[in-house]
């Protein structure tokens, strides 16, 4: 990254570089403002950007599963079997009874 | 139980078959509710469950025959599949050409492509990408230094998209222009 008398100019090799980083949340807020700026005046790497978070959505959306119905009643099941006091100590024995059932896991 | 669809996600793509992936979740839930007087209030609950899954998966799960390339992955360059899908002709307002490739992939593709990751590189990816952690999460999680989280997050995330291109010149998506 080059630095400059007035501040910094991120070229588009550095935006590219820290791209990931940028799109993870990563960078300190000053080199987020940096590569921000220079996104806002460089519509190629804005696009690059653009497509790069794009896909990102469609990896999360694509890899969701539905979990089955009949997983969270087994596991309910086995919840039930074990010995009290496991999650909130030995009030209820039923983890998913109003008193004393598991947090929200 | 909030966290089960997320859990089941990752128990899928870690397992990459229904039976594993449910008993994976089920030992995990066991486990917490055993170990939950360990878990420290006010801490990361969603980070904690995911370090207790990734041990079982890891401990129980993991395929006993490792691939001799199993934590090798080729260097792919930056913007691999955006540079691939340049060229295409302008499509709907709002939406890049490239980005309405991207739709065109299925889900099972997308799994696929996550799932023939290393295992390391697959976690890595699954974490950020499906589930959204930080790296510091992530290195928690993984009980891995951030700087190897990043380095296996940049490295899987190009492969991903190297198999995805690979999946759009199978159904002809794509050309072959490098």
């Amino acid at each position: 990254m080059v630095s400059g008398p007035l501040g910094d100019d991120v070229d588009c090799s550095d935006a590219v570089h820290t791209m990931y980083h940028f799109l993870d949340g990563e960078l300190t807020p000053e080199r987020r403002a940096h590569i921000q700026e220079h996104l806002e005046q460089c519509l190629p790497c804005f696009e690059a950007f653009d497509f790069e978070a794009e896909l990102r959505q469609l990896i999360a959306q694509k890899c969701r599963e539905q979990a089955p119905d009949s997983l969270k009643v087994r596991i309910a099941e086995a919840l039930r079997q074990e010995p009290p006091g496991g999650f909130l100590g030995a009030q209820s024995h039923d983890p998913l009874g109003p008193k004393g059932g598991i947090p929200n896991l | 139980m909030e966290f089960m669809p997320s859990l089941y996600t990752a128990a899928m793509r870690m397992t990459r078959n229904n039976a594993d992936a449910e008993d994976l979740v089920q030992e995990t839930y066991l486990k917490a509710y055993r170990a939950f007087g360990t878990f420290q209030e006010g801490t990361n609950l969603k980070a904690w469950l995911y370090r207790i899954l990734t041990n079982t998966f890891i401990n129980s799960y993991r395929s006993k025959k490792r691939r001799p390339d199993e934590s090798e992955l080729d260097e792919v360059e930056d913007l691999y599949l955006y540079r691939r899908l340049g060229g295409l002709e302008a499509a709907a307002a709002g939406r890049s050409a490239e980005e309405e490739v991207l739709d065109l992939f299925t889900d099972d593709e997308v799994k696929e492509a996550l799932e023939a990751l290393p295992e390391q590189f697959r976690m890595a990816v699954l974490l950020a990408d499906v589930e959204g952690f930080s790296y510091k999460e992530i290195a928690e999680i993984l009980d891995i230094p951030i700087g190897t989280v990043m380095s296996r997050l940049h490295r899987g995330r190009k492969a991903l998209q190297k198999g995805l291109f690979e999946f759009g010149l199978e159904r002809g998506l794509v050309g072959d222009a490098g």
